[in-house]
């Protein structure tokens, strides 16, 4: 039986650089790697001997599509170790600009990235010019939650006004009065995009058992919460060690992250939707099941309609909390102390997890950062394989294609996860 | 008569964090404006559909850390007739460039249990170190406006209009209170290039140089005035300060030096 090898090299429309590498014989498949060459940039190992308070600051530079979700890791981390509570005032502030990174990443992704897939463009771009209303909508949306990073945190990419401790500047609500016009508009917009996607044709597939997101009592999760799993994990932030593991393989500059005795799950969107469906605001809940959603959805090729479902949630939990404002006080400095501090967040991606060791200087002598592409990484290969095995008599260039788009239901991002994609199909 | 045939653009990406690019995708308003002056022929993170070479502009962000990298920024440049460089990773180094200052085998050890399988590079450097650069475009990210005009400006064969003077002007345009003098905040700005609208003052904090050294920086007195009363910044704040986003800049990698403790 002759061996077929189908290779991207290059994955497109994804953050970072990764590639794909298929080995078939016949009707079998002999292997399925993710691999991740995007080139490590080591921040777990210059991170110690910086000072506690530049840790937002550095590790935003992570990843451009998701800095806030680095910056709010860290600095829950780091208000851990330095035992500070924050008062409600400042937490809703935080998840107002929390809320403007997932309208931004997700409307990035619905509408640039992955509904070219199902209607079959290469780009928005391309797309743009059949249904330019469409993509249009999408790049309003994504504006919007621009508009909240910038007004909060100074600019869209790496914003500056977060600190350990609170934030630079205070918003007054003033500052903030100019958002609730853009929100309105934005969350008629995100219902409209929840009805679109739902009628797009999704494969059949079952994606791996196991889903792993935060879980909080009040709301639907972002900066708080245990770490909880469909089968019953249910840890603080600072157990999460004893839990995961990271691996390192040869074919990845990303580490592959494992849930001991559970084996392979998989973080973000559906994760969160299968774990917290009972918090979703109303207006979300209604829209989901409108969309033909049940409360629980193993389907990976439908996460592009649970990711819009959590950007009418964002844009209506925005909202909510921007008629409730009051500025929170100025953030007083933050005196460190030795000790480790851990934290969750939930990153559009899914679960990041931080830990900080720190001296009584507040000098970092440890750091330890788990993303969200890393812990997806099995998943996707374990979605790859199954895909592949059911699908050997696509032609090499179709299998890939549709590989590809296998890859992009996880909205991977590969600069985040070197500490990720190129196609290779082998045919054996 | 053929129409002329739209400029191509392509955006090559190497070791950074895709925000520079994103700045690109981030101009909801002129997204579609821009794709319709030119012809977007290379550019991973937005299309799957790739036109060949050669291209009239390459933006490319990222810094070089790998062999295999070295030798594709070479390629890039010989398919591209104008290479501007976009952010602090293909001016500067970036971030990654703290290796440069330490021993990146440790480094690689702390980081990944199998070390053999890591190729990189013991120094994270700039585009300029391995090509002719035709423009740098400086910030830690870029500022999306004027990332729009640098590609207006090549597009209509003019020079960009990016002024080199440091943050300061802008702030003083701005009319906001200096944080250094009235607060005491450490502030970068008169070292620090333009671009950002003076982002950090205005939100009430001291400037942390995420846009590089502007022209002929006066770094020494800066960590004079810095190390002296009132501030009375320690040495090791002060080499730090240096020593981010754009650490391998040369006077920033010297003052940082030279203030180490």
């Amino acid at each position: 039986m002759p061996t077929r090898v189908i290779q991207v090299d290059s994955l497109a429309r994804v953050e970072g650089e990764g590639a794909l590498f298929i080995q078939l014989s016949g009707k079998t498949v002999l292997d399925v790697k993710l691999k991740i060459f995007e080139p490590p940039r080591f921040f777990e190992a210059f991170l110690r001997g910086r000072h506690f308070t530049e840790a937002p600051d550095i590790t935003a530079r992570i990843c451009g599509i998701c800095p806030i979700a680095y910056q709010m890791s860290a600095v829950h981390a780091m208000e851990d170790a330095c035992g500070i509570q924050i008062c409600p005032a400042l937490r809703a502030l935080r998840r107002i600009l929390y809320c403007g990174e997932w309208i931004e990443s997700h409307s990035l992704h619905i509408c640039l990235l992955h509904a070219p897939d199902f209607l079959g463009y290469d780009s928005a771009i391309s797309m743009a010019k059949d249904h330019p209303d469409i993509v249009q909508r999408g790049l309003q949306l994504k504006k919007v939650g621009n508009e909240i990073l910038a007004a909060i945190g100074g600019r869209e990419v790496h914003p500056v006004n977060v600190r350990v401790g609170g934030f630079y500047r205070i918003p007054t609500r003033a500052d903030l009065r100019p958002l609730a016009d853009s929100l309105k508009r934005a969350r008629d917009s995100a219902l409209e995009n929840v009805r679109w996607v739902a009628g797009f044709e999704f494969p059949l597939m079952e994606s791996a058992p196991e889903f792993v997101a935060l879980r909080h009592p009040e709301q639907y999760p972002l900066n708080e919460g245990r770490v909880v799993s469909l089968s019953g994990l249910d840890i603080p932030a600072a157990e999460f060690e004893a839990h995961f593991t990271e691996e390192h393989l040869a074919h990845s500059t990303a580490l592959h992250c494992r849930m001991n005795g559970r084996g392979i799950y998989s973080v973000g969107p559906q994760a969160r939707y299968n774990l917290n469906f009972a918090q979703l605001a109303p207006i979300a809940k209604e829209a989901a099941l409108a969309a033909g959603l049940a409360p629980t959805c193993t389907n990976p090729f439908q996460s592009i309609v649970i990711r819009s479902v959590e950007v009418l949630h964002a844009c209506d939990e925005a909202l909510r909390l921007l008629s409730e404002y009051e500025p929170p006080p100025p953030t007083p400095p933050v005196k460190p102390r030795a000790a480790v501090g851990h934290a969750c967040t939930e990153a559009p991606r899914g679960l990041l997890y931080h830990r900080y060791r720190i001296d009584a200087d507040g000098i970092i002598q440890e750091a330890r950062i788990v993303p969200p592409t890393s812990q997806n990484q099995k998943a996707i290969e374990r979605d790859l394989w199954n895909f592949v095995a059911e699908h050997t008599d696509l032609s090499d260039a179709d299998l890939g294609l549709r590989c590809e788009h296998a890859i992009r239901n996880y909205d991977p991002c590969i600069s985040c996860s070197a500490h990720f994609l190129k196609l290779n199909v082998q045919r054996v | 008569m053929k129409p002329a045939a739209k400029p191509k653009l392509a955006v090559w990406k190497f070791a950074s964090c895709d925000g520079c690019q994103l700045s690109l995708l981030d101009c909801e308003d002129e997204l579609l404006a821009v794709a319709d002056a030119v012809q977007i022929a290379h550019f991973t993170e937005a299309t799957r559909s790739v036109v060949a070479g050669p291209y009239d502009l390459s933006l490319v962000e990222g810094s070089i850390t790998t062999a295999a990298d070295a030798e594709r920024i070479q390629e890039v440049r010989r398919i591209s007739r104008r290479v501007v460089t976009i952010g602090a990773c293909a001016t500067a180094g970036g971030i990654q460039a703290l290796r440069n200052f330490r021993d990146v085998r440790e480094f690689t050890e702390h980081v990944y249990a199998h070390p053999e399988f890591i190729d990189t590079l013991e120094k994270s450097t700039p585009i300029s170190a391995h090509i002719r650069v035709d423009f740098e475009l400086h910030g830690c990210p870029v500022n999306k406006h004027q990332l729009l005009e640098v590609i207006s400006a090549f597009l209509a064969r003019r020079k960009p209009n990016t002024p080199p003077h440091p943050v300061c002007m802008e702030c003083k345009r701005r009319g906001l209170v200096c944080v250094m003098v009235a607060h005491g905040t450490p502030c970068m700005g008169p070292v620090t290039h333009a671009g950002c609208g003076a982002l950090c003052p205005a939100y009430q904090r001291g400037c942390y140089g995420c846009f590089g050294p502007k022209e002929t920086p006066n770094t020494r007195a800066f960590s004079d005035y810095c190390g002296g009363a009132p501030l009375g910044i320690d040495p090791g704040t002060l080499a730090r300060l240096f020593s981010t986003f754009n650490a391998a800049a040369e006077p920033f990698q010297k003052e940082s030096n030279a203030r180490k403790p």
